[in-house]
Order: structure tokens, then C-alpha cells, then sequence
């Protein structure tokens, strides 16, 4: 019988405030360390934190954005979890227990397999830790508490996937949302948006089979690779008649495994309870509304909208809401399109950005609001090839000297004379002193000889210098060799 | 000008009859010659005051004063000060100079007052005889081989004795207001979130609250006003306009009705304070506040519900001490968790040590709803008791601790008999109602008896109101302790 893979994700996003959870210091990635770590993130004696009301309203916009205000706990409550390390100065993280801010939610995800709901379990508000600096040190260790006091949410699924692939499509789906919602700036190097998984393996239909947790997967690729270790580990063990052990694990990228953290001696006991020095924290209907309208629409919606008005295939749908940068850059192409005349036009600029300008953008490092091409001027330049003005050879001509700043369409294919004959009165005179003249290949053509129809096209298109339009060559020649 | 009250000091300075700086080395003087028997100062900086004080004489000369320009006032050692030690009476702060202001010595200094020193207090305020201090306890001014009640005794002798005229305390179960009895001084606990928690080193947060110590209910509303009023720095801190404390303390106490709870005449009251009590309430009777009876049925369960939360919350909050950072560190150990254990079996006492383990066991998975869980449901019960009760009077009076003052050591050994002490003062503190005690008198070996009264949410002025008039007919607030070398 065949083994089923359980995921759940783990995911902490660093929201995108410009001070701290609890404090007023600098959240800013890269500062020398310890300088940006106020009285409250070194716990002197006597200080006190103080809620940031942005990180608060980012994790509003979160819940909304995954369940709509049935999912945001109107009350929720900071609770401490308690103990000892030396880069968690408090002797407790201020994180959210019993009662989180957001509960519940989903969220969509496609893979080769179709859509599937991934649903969430909650997601809380939480401060990050410092940093333990182990290798510049001899016989001591360094701390950096630039990143203690950092608001983190944590956002929590349900064991919803089956394969690596669905959590990783799952992580892809989350990382765009924090982005397009703007409450984390999804730098996975940095650390700003990192996993954990929670990994077993069950006979179909069985309960639960013990877990791993693989801590900190700071890429997707990285995420794929563990899982994928991990349940092929489990599985060897269960078939070999073995047993898994609840246990941490570590993915170590250079040699693609996971490994076990080093198990201490006794388990922890967090002695969670309310932060006294926090109220509880109340969201009052009004907030809620004021974040509601101030919500962009989200990809979800604009995916759907995508497929019923401009007929655009879920897969490319998806690709387009990468980010909001791009959809943005594809409606304002779209709107630039004449679809009236041409009601293809919207499929045919999204293939050009999710393939040529993505690749473009990609290898150059820049995002779609970047882009040194304009949507409007995307869209003219591909209106000339659904007009027949140039063929789609010409097109990726004209988009490299656009790419590097030569501007309007129009003016590139006329300084580059690359623009058709698509008028049929001169190609047909044309035919017809090309066939006029070859005399031979027409009798070739006509005693069954298929080459020599290449060769009149050949000939044509010399004689326009290329200019052509190629289909309407075609015919032309087929109608006057056939008459 | 050892016995004058704020308003008569605030005049003296004014008038230039004295300046600051002089009636600072004044009680500086007396509190050098007194300390070494009393020990109610840790830290005094004589060179710091004086620097304040001439530059408050500098204000007075510009015209440029506040009521409390001028006046020096003695800090417990709990409230950090810019560039002042701050121990917390611990050894774990020994050596911690704090870089920033508590909120209260920030209104002080803004007000333009004096820091004289930073006063004893129990360890981390956990106590209630100001024996648990690393620096050695504090002796109590009317007799030395007695307590001065805590962990603000300290701050309470310091009054009592004249070293200061004024000082500030904090109060979790009662540390404002038993020391204040037990010494013959006058003490006022805010309601929870009237004074700024900020810089004011945490015992048990949901508890904690500060307020002003003095010889007279007229000095603690002057006080009041500096001390109170919101602060964004503290999230418990409650946002409501600024009023004038003293407003009340002139308006006759006729109708005032006067509640006393069946429940603090109990078992444990002994016989001297009861008598003193009583007389207490014939006097107020007199000035016409009319005397109702009520009851607190769940009043009984305060002492073991507090020392469930107080514990709980403060095992959290001393995590912070770790020797990773600041405070003490252990000389020697062998790795990360051995540093710890040291840092903190050397840097606390007995006490804390024991209300850590205490915290730390009822915060524990499976006893969580046993103990923390219960002791919070418990002080939801005594807050409504209270709710209830002031639908029936304006004040609740009693007793503010059981007995006098009990020699150094008696209770040293036995920590609940040592509890027992708040047994009247910790209703307050887990309702968040404000609270103060009064002098009333004098029981067994002529040692002070104190007037606990607990006022409804922000009665603030009118319990003031009730203690103004009560010293205005009565002088135990002005009797000075015998036996102290002029």
C-alpha cells in the first residue's frame, strides 16, 4: 500500500512597520549590530512595551485578505511565553496563545493536480528574537538584538497538503498575498518571510502519523528539498518496521538532508500566560471597515475576474498575479488594447509578459514598475502584430530596442522599415510579376513539384525586401497558381 | 523645617526664607547622622541633590516655581533615576546605574523637586518588614529592634524619622500602606493605572502601582498631583484629564457614608489595633460621616489568590535577570546554563528565590488552571464584592495591618505568617481600587496604628478629602518618634 505525505506550514512574515512590535527602534535589516535595540528590546529594568498599531493593522489586513472579517478575533490577547536564551533579553517572547488576532481563513492554491483550499489555522502577532553570533567569538558568544522586538505574524495551516510541490505552490501563493497586501516585503534572504514545516506520513484514510518539524526554510527550493528528504526518511523508516520520533529537524542545504537538533535533556514548558503589562487587544468594527476600504483587490478576485472577461487560462492567471506590480502592468496593457477589433488582444499581452518582458525584467533585477517598456507601450506593439502591421519576428525586434529605451513602437518599425505590405492590390502585383518572371518554378509547382512553391514565396518576399505579410503571400500565390 | 508640611516648606523657599539647597543639606545632614541605625537609605548623593537643588534655587529666583520646587524628596530605590545606582534592593543590581528616568522621577524632576536618595526597600519589594533587602534591613524609627512594615520601609522611615519630607513607594499587596502604618506615616496607593508603571522595576505587573509617602493626607495630594497622569510609555497607564488633589480637602464630611466590613474584625485583628480602629471611627462619626456596615464574602480568599498572581507575574518578570546583560554576573561557570543558575542563586535572596519557584510551579502545564487560572477568577469575584459594596457607602475603613510593628526577625522564618501581614491591604490591589493608610493612634508598646481606607475607582480627592479632615481634628499624623537624637 502506498504511503500519504501530510504538510502543515509554519510561516513567520516580519512585518513591514518601520519600528519595532514593542518599541520604537529601527527595524531596518543590516544596521551594526545592537544599534538598533532601544531600553524596551534590551529589557532594562523597569521598561515597558507598547503595541504598534501598524503591525496591528497589517495582521487585519492579513485576515481579511484570507477571510474576511469573520476570521479577525475582535479581542485577542498578547500572551508570554517563557524562557531562558540569551538572545530573547525579556526571558520571555510576547506572542499571542489562546487568543489570536486572526483565526481561521484560506487560502487557494493551483498545482498540476488542479485548485485545492489550503485552510489556515490562525495567525498571530509575535516579536522576533535577537541573534546569537557564534563564529566571530572565541570562547564566548556575540548578541545581536537589532532583530529582537521585530513583529513577526505567524500564520499557521491546517495538515491541508499532500506533496511537496502543494506546499511549496501553498508558500508561492502566501509569499505573493504578504507582498500584494504590503505587510511584509517577502525578502527571503534576509530571513523577512521563513518557514517551518511539520512533515509525516500515513497509510490513506489513517490518523495522523507522528511529525517532524524542519525549522527555518528560507527558499522554496530549499522547502521543496526537505519535505521531499523528510517523507522519503519516513518512509524508509515505517517500511523497515521502524518508528518516527517526534522530533525538530534541521535542513542542511549543502548536503540536501535533514537533521535532528540536538534533543534537550527535558522538554520545555513555556508557562504561557497574559503579558500584565499588555491590555487586551480590542479591534473596534469601525478599524476593521477603515483597513476593509483601504484593501487593494486581492489575486484572488482579479484571477477570477481575469478568466471571465479577458479569458485568460487559470495557470497564466496565477502567473500575472505573481505580484501586484504586474497585474497591474497587464490591466493597464489590457485597458490600452483595442479589444473590439481584436478580442484576443488581452491573451496575447499576457503571454508577452509572463514569457518575453518577465524574462527581461527577471534577468535585469527589476520589477514590473520598473519596467523601462510601458504597459501602453506593450500594448501598441503587440496591436501591430494582431493588425498585421509586423509579423512576431519583427515584434521581438522592435521589443528589444523598446527594451533599451528607444520608446514608441511605431517609430522603431518605420526608422527599421519593418513594417508590412499587407495591402493586397501591390502584393498581388507584386505575385504577379514574381510569377511572371519565373516561368519555370510555376510549371514546376504546377507538375506537383512542392519546392518550387517555396521558391515563388522566396521571391516575393526579395522583391518586398521582406516587408510581406507572409500569410497574405501565401495565399495570393495559392489563388493565382490554382487560377 | 524638619516637621513643616509641603505647602509651609513651598512658602519657606518662596519667601527665601531658606533655599533649597540649604533645607537639602538639611535633611541630607540628618540623614547621615540617622542612617547608619535606621539603614532606611541605599544610595544618597549628596553632590547630585545639591547640583538639583541650586538649580531649582536658580528657578525659585526666576519666579519660574511649582509647588514642589525646591522640596527634596527621597525615592524607593524600585524607581530607576538617570545616573543613579538602582538596586531594587537586590544584589543582582548592585552595580546597575540606570540609564533613563522611571516616569514619576521624571514628573519630580520636571516639577522641579530634589532627589535625596534612593530609600531601602525588600528585594524586589517582596516582603513586608523591609528585612529582605541585600543592604540589611531597616529598623523602624519608633523602636529599632522593630520593623517598619514593607517592602516600602524604607521610604516610611525615611518620613517618619524627618530624613525626608516626603517619598515615593510602591504598593502590590500592601507596600505602601502597612509600612506607612507600621511607621506612623501617611501612604496613598492610586488606583492600578493612575501613576506610570514606566521605570518602575516590575514585582507583579497587573499589582504593581506607585504613590506618594508623607506626614500628612494635605502633602500626599500635593504629591498625587506630580505623580499622576498618563503616559503612552505604559499601556496599563489609564488616559483621563489631570485633576487637582487637593480640591476635596476642605469639604465637611457630613453624610459621608463610612463602611466598615464585617469581615476585618475577624480572628486575626489584635486587640490594640481593634481599640484604636474603633476610636478611629467614633471621631469620623463626629465629623459626621455616618458609619454602615457591609460585608466582602470573598475577602478571605485575597491572601492565597495573590500569592498565586503575584508570584506568577513576577517569576516572569525577574527572567530578565539573567547576567547576560547588565547586573550581576557569576565569577565562574562552566557553560550557558550554569551561568544562569549561579547569576541567579548568588544575585537573589531567600525570598524572591522562593516566589520564583512559587510562579514558575502554578504557571506550569497542568497546574495553570488549578492555581492561575482560579486565582484570577477569584480576584474577578473580590472585585465585584467591592462593586457591590460601594452601591452602599463612599469609603471602606479598617485596619490596615493586624498588629503593630513585630520585632526584626519575628516572622523572618515563617513566610505566611509573614503574608498575613496584607491581609487587609491586598483586596485593594487585586481590585486596582485605590487605597491609603492613615496614623489613628497608638497600641501595644506605643508603637503607631494606621487607618486603611479604600476608596471606589478615582475617588482619589475624596478619600484625601476623609483623611484632611480626620488630621484636622486629630494630631497622631504629627507625633515624631521619641528617642531620635534631634
Amino acid at each position: 500500500m502506498k504511503w500519504e505525505i501530510v504538510i502543515g506550514l509554519e510561516t513567520h512574515a516580519q512585518l513591514s512597520t518601520a519600528s519595532k512590535m514593542f518599541s520604537g527602534a529601527s527595524t531596518v535589516f543590516g544596521a551594526a549590530p545592537n544599534t538598533q535595540a532601544s531600553g524596551v528590546d534590551i529589557a532594562l529594568p523597569g521598561v515597558l512595551p507598547v503595541a504598534n498599531r501598524g503591525a496591528v493593522e497589517r495582521a487585519i489586513r492579513f485576515g481579511l485578505a484570507v477571510g474576511g472579517e469573520k476570521v479577525i478575533n475582535r479581542r485577542s490577547v498578547f500572551a508570554r511565553k517563557n524562557y531562558f536564551y540569551p538572545d530573547l533579553p525579556k526571558g520571555y517572547q510576547i506572542s499571542q496563545y489562546e487568543l489570536p488576532i486572526v483565526k481561521g481563513g484560506e487560502i487557494r492554491i493551483l498545482t498540476k493536480s488542479g485548485e485545492k483550499a489550503i485552510r489556515l489555522t490562525r495567525a498571530h502577532l509575535e516579536e522576533d528574537a535577537g541573534k546569537s553570533l557564534h563564529e566571530a567569538f572565541r570562547d564566548s558568544s556575540g548578541i545581536d538584538l537589532n532583530r529582537a522586538g521585530v513583529p513577526l505574524l505567524e500564520i499557521v495551516s491546517e495538515p491541508d497538503m499532500r506533496s511537496a510541490e502543494e506546499a511549496v505552490a501553498y508558500a508561492r501563493v502566501l509569499h505573493a498575498l504578504v507582498r500584494w497586501i504590503d505587510i511584509c516585503d517577502g525578502n527571503m534572504q534576509e530571513g523577512s518571510f521563513r518557514c517551518d514545516a511539520n512533515v509525516s506520513v500515513r497509510r490513506p484514510g489513517a490518523p495522523l502519523g507522528t511529525r517532524a518539524e524542519i525549522k527555518n526554510l528560507n527558499s522554496f527550493r530549499f522547502l521543496e528539498h526537505a519535505i521531499e528528504f523528510e517523507a522519503k526518511r519516513q518512509i524508509e523508516i515505517l517500511d523497515d518496521g521502524g518508528k518516527i520520533v517526534q522530533e525538530t529537524r534541521l535542513y542542511d542545504p549543502d548536503r540536501d538532508e535533514t537533521r535532528g537538533m540536538r534533543t534537550k535533556e527535558e522538554a520545555h514548558d513555556y508557562r504561557y500566560f497574559p503579558d500584565p503589562d499588555l491590555l487586551p487587544l480590542e479591534v473596534s468594527e469601525k478599524w476593521i471597515h477603515e483597513i476593509k476600504a483601504k484593501l487593494p483587490e486581492l489575486p484572488e478576485a482579479k484571477r477570477k475576474r481575469y478568466g471571465t472577461d479577458f479569458k485568460i487560462s487559470p495557470t497564466v492567471a496565477i502567473q500575472l498575479t505573481a505580484s501586484r506590480d504586474k497585474a497591474e502592468f497587464f490591466e493597464r496593457s489590457a485597458r490600452a488594447a483595442d479589444i473590439i477589433m481584436f478580442p484576443a488582444a488581452p491573451q496575447d499581452i499576457a503571454f508577452t509578459i509572463v514569457g518575453e518582458l518577465a524574462g527581461l525584467l527577471n534577468e535585469a533585477g527589476l520589477e514590473f514598475s520598473e519596467s523601462p517598456i510601458t504597459s501602453e507601450q506593450l500594448a501598441k506593439l503587440r496591436r501591430r502584430v494582431l493588425d498585421g502591421s509586423i509579423s512576431s519576428k519583427s515584434a521581438k525586434e522592435v521589443l528589444a530596442e523598446m527594451w533599451v529605451g528607444k520608446g514608441d513602437p511605431d517609430s522603431i518599425i518605420s526608422a527599421k522599415g519593418l513594417k508590412q505590405i499587407s495591402d493586397r492590390g501591390e502584393i498581388e502585383k507584386i505575385v504577379d510579376q514574381v510569377l511572371a518572371a519565373n516561368a519555370k518554378q510555376v510549371e514546376d509547382y504546377r507538375a506537383g513539384k512542392e519546392k518550387a512553391f517555396n521558391s515563388l514565396v522566396g521571391q516575393v518576399m526579395k522583391a518586398t525586401q521582406g516587408k510581406a505579410n507572409p500569410a497574405q503571400v501565401n495565399e495570393i500565390l495559392k489563388q493565382r497558381l490554382a487560377g | 523645617m524638619l516637621n513643616a508640611s509641603l505647602n509651609e516648606l513651598s512658602a519657606a523657599l518662596a519667601q527665601k526664607k531658606i533655599s533649597s539647597a540649604e533645607l537639602t543639606k538639611l535633611f541630607l545632614d540628618r540623614t547621615a547622622r540617622l542612617n547608619a541605625a535606621l539603614n532606611a537609605f541605599i544610595t544618597v548623593e549628596t553632590g547630585k541633590s545639591l547640583a538639583q537643588a541650586h538649580a531649582a534655587d536658580e528657578r525659585i529666583a526666576k519666579g519660574d516655581a511649582k509647588p514642589l520646587t525646591g522640596i527634596p524628596v527621597a525615592h524607593k530605590d524600585i524607581f530607576v533615576a538617570k545616573g543613579w545606582r538602582t538596586t531594587c534592593g537586590s544584589k543582582m543590581l548592585s552595580n546597575f546605574v540606570s540609564p533613563y528616568d522611571a516616569h514619576v522621577v521624571e514628573r519630580f524632576n520636571a516639577a522641579g523637586a530634589v532627589i535625596l536618595g534612593k530609600t531601602n526597600m525588600d528585594e524586589f519589594a517582596m516582603g513586608s518588614s523591609s528585612e529582605t533587602s541585600f543592604y540589611g534591613p531597616v529598623k523602624n524609627p519608633w523602636n529599632q529592634e522593630r520593623v517598619p512594615g514593607g517592602s516600602s520601609g524604607g521610604s516610611t522611615a525615611a518620613v517618619a524619622a524627618r530624613m525626608a519630607p516626603a517619598a515615593t513607594g510602591t504598593d502590590t499587596g500592601g507596600s505602601i500602606r502597612q509600612p506607612a502604618s507600621l511607621s506612623g506615616v501617611s501612604g496613598l496607593k492610586p488606583t492600578y493605572g493612575l501613576v506610570s508603571r514606566y521605570g518602575m522595576i516590575a514585582f507583579a505587573s497587573s499589582l504593581d502601582q506607585g504613590g506618594p509617602i508623607a506626614k500628612s493626607a494635605e502633602d500626599l495630594a500635593l504629591l498625587l498631583n506630580v505623580m499622576a497622569g498618563f503616559d503612552a510609555r505604559d499601556s496599563t497607564s489609564v488616559e483621563r484629564a489631570a485633576e487637582d488633589y487637593r480640591r476635596e480637602l476642605d469639604r465637611p464630611l457630613a453624610g459621608l457614608r463610612v463602611a466598615v466590613p464585617r469581615e476585618h474584625f475577624g480572628g486575626g485583628l489584635a486587640a490594640d489595633v481593634g481599640k484604636a480602629i474603633e476610636a478611629a471611627l467614633a471621631q469620623l462619626e463626629k465629623l459626621g460621616a455616618k458609619r454602615v456596615s457591609i460585608s466582602l464574602p470573598n475577602s478571605g480568599l485575597s491572601v492565597p489568590a495573590y500569592y498565586v498572581i503575584a508570584p506568577a507575574e513576577a517569576s516572569s518578570n525577574l527572567s530578565r535577570f539573567d547576567g547576560v546583560r547588565y547586573g550581576h554576573r557569576a565569577k565562574e561557570y562552566r557553560d550557558l546554563a550554569d551561568m544562569y543558575f549561579r547569576t541567579r542563586a548568588e544575585g537573589f535572596g531567600a525570598e524572591v528565590r522562593r516566589r520564583i519557584l512559587i510562579g514558575t510551579y502554578v504557571l506550569s502545564h497542568g497546574y495553570y488552571d488549578a492555581y492561575y487560572l482560579k486565582a484570577q477568577k477569584i480576584r474577578r469575584l473580590i472585585a465585584d464584592d467591592f462593586v457591590a459594596a460601594f452601591k452602599q457607602c463612599d469609603v471602606i475603613v479598617g485596619p490596615t495591618a493586624p498588629t503593630v510593628a513585630f520585632e526584626i526577625g519575628a516572622k523572618a522564618a515563617d513566610p505566611v505568617q509573614m503574608y498575613l501581614n496584607d491581609i487587609y491591604t491586598i483586596p485593594a490591589n487585586l481590585a486596582g481600587l485605590p487605597a491609603m493608610s492613615i496614623p489613628c493612634g497608638f497600641g501595644k508598646d506605643d508603637l503607631p496604628v494606621g487607618l486603611h481606607i479604600v476608596g471606589n475607582y478615582f475617588s482619589e480627592a475624596r478619600m484625601l478629602n476623609l483623611a484632611h479632615q480626620y488630621q484636622k481634628a486629630t494630631d497622631w499624623h504629627q507625633r515624631e518618634p521619641g528617642g531620635i537624637q534631634r
